[in-house]
């Protein structure tokens, strides 16, 4: 009896806790896709900083990658979140975990790239200098395109382990899913259902985002 | 009126490599190599491998860096500007403008994988030399005719056969309008029966009178196609002279050595 009169309450709570998860998971999505930016653009940078014939350009990346690859991301994110707080400059707790999340994919991203950009075949780059072009217009014209490819799976990995490190913003009070699921918890101890659902939320997520990289991919193979 | 007449181009040499040394780390590969090659002239560099020729060939478009030596293509200091008593590096911008009117063919071929025949040949005149896509176009469907590929413009670099492959890099090299050729172990790569229609190719362009350097191991093509023929081993070069000179009546014992080695194959 005990048993189903709590069920019948789970499922009673169920349409709340759908509402409040779903907004959760669209600050999850967002949170996602704007630290994916960061992480993207600023990887992009580092890769080719990494790449590059000038010394200090390569040790700063270098630098860049030591640090943020070898501490982990909740202690980033604490340091900008509380930390600055003590420097005088307080950040939104989203926008610092935006800011967290791209400096440390950044990190992740330009391996990635980095990587990528190496497994073009040198021969292509020495063709485009036999044909004229500078250094900048070989690896614009020739070498990303073909690197991007190659980095493709590797950038729909991070993406994917991005939006479940997301959850860590959490402990730095942004209201996404995993933080959204804890506070329902606080409120109704319905520890089971809450935490099902979030797993089916993240889980369906995840494959939306492993079926966009094997789409671009695919589309990035057919047409050569 | 006094009128002076211009220098005739056949008067100087278009490549000129004056005490050529290369290194790699502490290994040295080239241990100075002097060498002129006239407009017009097909010269062809054989030798065992190791021996140095690729890196020459590499040297003269400074796709490798010399580590020292003066090397003048068509007058012009390769990759270096004087500056009072200095000698500068190139800024990669000037180094890129003397390099595209210089073709190069590689062993490997190295088409762009991810552009078509038609991308591949017009897109060193489109970009590099900015002309006139029209005109590129025309151009390059002429090359290709050249090269008989005449209908394979569509067709990605991995649906073509080696030598196809090949002759398409040769349609690109051309495509940039070039004074002189470079070809660097051109058909080393290529299945046994694809080789002729390469050197097919090289040949018809040598009877027209193309400036070329021919790094090959293909002895019976450099002895019928070169004006001169150069033997290095060891990073020297140990002969050079007439394909008679060299192919049947060398005096040097290295270079008999090494043909007879390579007629034994």
């Amino acid at each position: 009896m005990v048993v189903i009169s709590e069920l019948e309450h789970a499922a009673q709570l169920f349409p709340y806790f759908l509402k409040v998860l779903g907004l959760g998971a669209l600050s999850t999505v967002g949170l996602t896709v704007a630290s994916f930016a960061v992480a993207l653009l600023l990887g992009f940078v580092l890769a080719l900083m990494r790449l590059s014939r000038r010394v200090w350009l390569r040790s700063l990346a270098s630098l860049y990658l030591e640090l943020f690859r070898n501490v982990p991301i909740l202690t980033q994110l604490f340091i900008l979140y509380f930390g600055l707080t003590h420097l005088g400059l307080t950040l939104p707790a989203t926008v610092a975990a935006i800011i967290g999340f791209g400096l440390n994919g950044a990190a992740i991203l330009c391996e990635v790239f980095r990587s990528a950009i190496n497994n073009v075949d040198r021969g292509q780059a020495e063709a485009a200098s036999a044909i004229g072009m500078t250094r900048r217009m070989a690896l614009r014209i020739i070498v990303l395109p073909q690197a991007i490819k190659v980095a493709l799976p590797g950038m729909a990995n991070f993406a994917i382990s991005l939006l479940k490190d997301t959850s860590l913003a959490s402990a730095a009070a942004v209201p996404e899913l995993a933080f959204k699921a804890r506070m329902l918890v606080s409120e109704t101890y319905q520890t089971n259902l809450i935490y099902l659902m979030v797993a089916v939320i993240y889980l369906i997520l995840s494959l939306v985002l492993a079926r966009m990289g094997h789409r671009a991919e695919s589309r990035l193979r057919g047409g050569h | 009126m006094s009128y002076t007449p211009p220098a005739t181009p056949a008067e100087q040499p278009l490549v000129r490599i004056q005490a050529l040394h290369k290194s790699f780390g502490r290994i040295e590969v080239l241990k100075g190599i002097d060498l002129s090659v006239m407009p017009g002239q097909k010269v062809s560099l054989i030798g065992p491998s190791g021996s140095g020729k690729t890196t020459l060939l590499r040297c003269i478009n400074y796709l490798e860096e010399p580590t020292a030596g003066d090397i003048y293509v068509d007058n012009q200091l390769m990759g270096q500007r004087q500056v009072g008593a200095r000698r500068v590096p190139l800024r990669d911008a000037e180094l890129a403008r003397m390099r595209g009117s210089i073709g190069m063919v590689f062993q490997r071929f190295n088409l762009f994988a991810h552009l078509t025949v038609l991308q591949n040949i017009m897109l060193g005149p489109l970009k590099v030399q900015g002309r006139q896509a029209a005109e590129v176009a025309e151009q390059a469907r002429a090359l290709l005719a050249k090269v008989g590929l005449h209908g394979k413009e569509q067709a990605f670099p991995d649906q073509l056969s080696g030598g196809q492959q090949q002759r398409v890099a040769i349609a690109r090299a051309l495509a940039m309008k070039p004074k002189l050729m470079l070809f660097d172990e051109a058909t080393s790569a290529l299945d046994p029966e694809l080789v002729g229609e390469v050197l097919g190719v090289m040949h018809q362009l040598a009877e027209e009178g193309m400036t070329m350097i021919i790094v090959t191991h293909e002895m019976r093509f450099a002895e019928q196609v070169s004006d001169q023929v150069v033997f290095m081993a060891d990073g020297r070069i140990v002969e050079q002279g007439s394909p008679h000179q060299v192919f049947r009546d060398s005096q040097v014992e290295r270079t008999r050595a090494f043909l007879r080695a390579v007629q034994e194959r």
